[in-house]
């Protein structure tokens, strides 16, 4: 057992309230048509929740499998941007890297980023990425089971993902400059939503930002 | 068996873009310029995904229990609530939201 740091404790919360959703993913991915054995699948093997709910989401839409795998790759591209800063922040070495590669989410990286010292941050990171990877798989296999039992809505569940990635979020808006990113992403995912295949605003939203962040550098050189 | 296969791409080209994050130069890695555009884009995509989950159904911009549910967890996280009760504040009050009649 790693000792109780903060990193720990912030890793080991994240991990509890995402197996909440995890429970939704595996609900909405039965409903959407695929097998149980394909939604644990998903789970464990992808093992990037937006993607994975846009996988799903697209296929109980009744889009295609391709497009399907192209929404949910797309919205995978962060996880290779988060790598990147990871890697930088822990260096891993040799096929150590598997192992980092596939526990990087939303959540492991959000924790790690949001420590001081380097043990912390690798702390944080394996506390959030493999506590994540029991909670999402344990509560996506019981979502899957239960299945069609279980009104995810009535339950709140979507809710509960809302507030889960609004508590991700807080912590990064630090300035105004986060803010300021914040609010353009946010304006132009509402305007792009309606005219795009889902999945595809997240993404350029994500371009956006990086375009910000060049004008931003540039501006304070 | 076609959906096993798509599922199973799906996957592999999830975990080669995180592989491939790892394996850039350590040249892109180190700069400046990099890490303000990591925390920028980390910033952007959480507050679309944070737009989406809230608003949008499929390809339509919706306002029902989940806009409750996000005004629930601003509150909470302004009071400095820890993680698990913000997510439980979120599932709750979308829930009653819902009982109270809201779509």
């Amino acid at each position: 057992m790693p000792p109780l740091t903060p990193a720990v404790r912030m890793g080991v919360s994240i991990a509890l309230a995402v197996g909440v959703y995890g429970i939704s993913f595996g609900a909405l991915s039965v409903a959407a048509g695929l097998s149980i054995a394909q939604t644990i699948a998903l789970s464990a093997l992808m093992f990037t929740g937006g993607s994975q709910f846009a996988f799903v989401g697209v296929v109980g839409g009744g889009g295609s499998f391709p497009a399907a795998l192209a929404a949910s790759s797309l919205l995978g591209l962060r996880n290779g941007v988060y790598g990147v800063g990871l890697d930088g922040m822990l260096h891993p070495r040799g096929l150590a890297k598997v192992l980092y590669a596939h526990l990087t989410i939303d959540e492991s990286m959000a924790t790690a980023s949001a420590q001081d010292s380097v043990d912390e941050q690798r702390r944080g990171f394996f506390t959030a990425g493999v506590g994540v990877f029991i909670t999402w798989n344990l509560f996506t296999a019981l979502g899957a089971f239960v299945g069609a039992g279980v009104d995810a809505k009535q339950f709140g569940l979507d809710g509960a993902a809302v507030a889960a990635f609004a508590g991700l979020l807080w912590p990064r808006l630090k300035d105004a400059d986060a803010w300021a990113t914040a609010a353009l992403c946010g304006v132009v995912t509402a305007l792009l939503v309606p005219a795009v295949p889902p999945g595809i605003p997240i993404v350029v939203a994500g371009g956006v930002a990086f375009a910000l962040a060049s004008w931003q550098h540039r501006r304070s050189a | 068996m076609t959906a096993w296969l798509w599922v199973l791409g799906a996957c592999l080209i999830s975990f080669l873009i995180k592989l491939a994050g790892y394996l850039a130069p350590d040249s892109l890695v180190d700069s400046p310029m990099m890490r303000r555009a990591s925390a920028s884009i980390t910033v952007g995509l959480l507050t679309s995904l944070v737009v989406t989950n809230a608003f949008a159904s499929g390809q339509r911009l919706e306002l029902d229990a989940r806009v409750a549910a996000l005004v629930a967890a601003i509150i909470a996280l302004k009071l400095k609530a820890p993680y698990i009760v913000v997510v439980l504040v979120g599932a709750l009050v979308a829930g009653l939201a819902r009982m109270a009649g809201m779509p």
